[in-house]
């Protein structure tokens, strides 16, 4: 009898796992059991274009219902895993069924950090992480309502972008004294601020929700600078908390997520963990990273299932991220943290340029906008660890096709 | 649907059925193709469907726009035939497109 593997959770992650296990070979069974109503779908567009109502729920599925008859999947929506013997190897699940493994793939994501205030289960109170988030806001996601963003990250500026183009009037607060604070460098966050200023944003930084009241059944949002704001729709992205629960109650090692090595193994037999709740080590930065991104899951989801299938390859990438805002393509590769150099290429005002991270020299990151050359070029160069003239990395008249180091 | 052929870097060759109006990209990834592998979910935002495609069907294909251009500018191997293939939507004209996939993604 062949091994069989359990997958734990439906996002990018668990489903790309699905389709690297029969692309590898794998011909055991595959279960996939995810406490969401649908199938594996993208993520991004949640709050872009389907909070925009610009794009149909059946698109935003990552492969069609086909597929999954076709790869002989058991797929178990709106499932809960309610408990882990990992000693066992065994599942219990919250229809009361249960699952035996030989190999299990942890890819039980995030949920979104609650809003740590008074009154954030008002029900005017909503987060965007899943179809049924963006679903549930959508009747008071409407032109000329007041939509308060609690949090100016990626989330909360893409949700501030949608809002505008649609007729609301959005208020973001952001507790840090610049937007993009846990990502970006000053120059690039003040950038962000300008755009969505100029958009119309009423944007307030080193501010924080302190409250949510009640006025008739709209949320009166209290601020730290004093304010009150009586909004339609509260929106927070303050966050995300990895799902570690069932691991952590199982003994599996934790710490800020699933503890796992090069290959995505945990730390008890025949478990993996892969995407937002894993945390692995960086060969790249020489740390270990906890991502929160697409691509983090796509390829640790690919490194547990060359691993099952008996071809392991370390997980070696550099981390990559993209934003939508208006008519802004923001394109990052790898981690600024802790740069000492920012090199900054191109033209703010022109909307089209791109910033360079360097310490001691090395490449660390850009942040490019509107300038995918740029974003594909410094993403090789991060990867083979160059370092880059600073000077010739800011001359635009040199093209990005002729910069070398 | 529109028979499509895509030719891995070390030659296998694997025909699909691609349904008319989606991406290219799509229907390479719905049916297990490796060597595309399309992280962005078609948003031309990562540049991992690269592709080439040559031959007289090329021609039919539409025309390359300006965040595919600049896309490609950087990406490894990049030749005249390079194509991203979120930005190609299958249609009937396409039938017999053959579709070659480079050595990696990255």
């Amino acid at each position: 009898m062949s091994a069989n593997v359990v997958i734990v959770g439906g996002g990018h992650a668990g489903g790309q796992a699905v389709a690297s296990l029969r692309q590898g070979g794998f011909d055991g069974d595959i279960t996939l059991v995810t406490a969401e109503q649908s199938l594996p779908y993208q993520r991004p567009p949640l709050s872009k274009a389907y909070l925009a109502g610009e794009l149909p729920r059946e698109r935003l599925l990552m492969r069609p219902s086909a597929f999954y008859e076709g790869a002989g999947v058991d797929v178990r929506l709106g499932i809960e895993v309610t408990g882990l013997d990992a000693g066992r190897r065994s599942l219990t699940l919250s229809d009361g069924g249960q699952l035996t493994y030989d190999h299990m793939i942890l890819a039980t994501g995030g949920r979104p950090r609650p809003l740590p205030c008074p009154g954030a289960d008002h029900p005017a109170v909503h987060y965007l992480r899943t179809i049924a988030d963006v679903d549930a806001m959508r009747p008071r996601f409407v032109p000329g309502a007041c939509i308060v963003i609690v949090g100016a990250g990626y989330i909360g500026l893409e949700v501030a972008a949608v809002a505008i183009k649609h007729g609301l009037r959005p208020v973001v607060l952001e507790m840090a004294p610049m937007v993009l604070a846990r990502v970006a460098s000053p120059e690039v966050a003040g950038f962000f601020e300008n755009v969505h200023r100029g958009a119309g944003v009423d944007l307030r930084t080193g501010v924080a929700a302190s409250a949510i009241e009640d006025r008739d059944g709209k949320a009166v949002v209290v601020s730290t600078a004093g304010d009150r704001i009586e909004a339609d729709l509260v929106v927070a992205g303050v966050g995300l908390l990895p799902n570690v629960e069932l691991a952590q109650a199982a003994g599996i090692d934790c710490d800020n997520g699933i503890v796992v090595d090069a290959f995505c193994r945990a730390s008890a037999s025949g478990v993996y963990a892969v995407g937002d709740c894993s945390n692995h080590p960086s060969r790249l930065y020489g740390r270990r990273l906890r991502l929160e991104s697409v691509h983090n899951a796509l390829e640790q989801a690919k490194t547990a299932a060359a691993d099952i299938c008996g071809k392991p390859l370390a997980y070696d990438q550099v981390p990559w991220f993209w934003s939508d805002q208006y008519e802004l393509k923001l394109q990052t590769a790898g981690l600024s943290q802790g740069y000492d150099q920012v090199v900054i290429r191109g033209n703010m005002a022109m909307r089209s340029f791109a910033a360079f991270y360097l310490k001691d020299g090395r490449l660390l990151a850009v942040d490019a906008v509107n300038r995918p050359a740029e974003f594909t070029l410094a993403k090789r160069w991060i990867w083979d660890r160059k370092a880059p003239s600073p000077q010739q990395l800011g001359d635009d008249s040199i093209e990005a096709k002729a910069l070398a180091v | 649907m529109t028979k499509i052929t895509f030719i891995e870097f070390n030659g296998t060759e694997r025909s699909v059925d691609a349904e008319n109006g989606q991406s290219l990209m799509r229907s390479a990834v719905d049916n297990l193709v490796p060597g595309i592998d399309g992280d962005c979910g078609g948003a031309c935002a990562c540049a991992t469907c690269h592709c080439y495609i040559e031959g007289p069907l090329a021609g039919k294909l539409p025309e390359i726009g300006e965040a595919e251009r600049s896309m490609l500018e950087m990406v490894e191997g990049v030749t005249a035939a390079s194509r991203l293939a979120c930005q190609i939507t299958v249609s009937g004209d396409l039938e017999g497109l053959v579709v070659r996939t480079p050595q990696s993604q990255h």
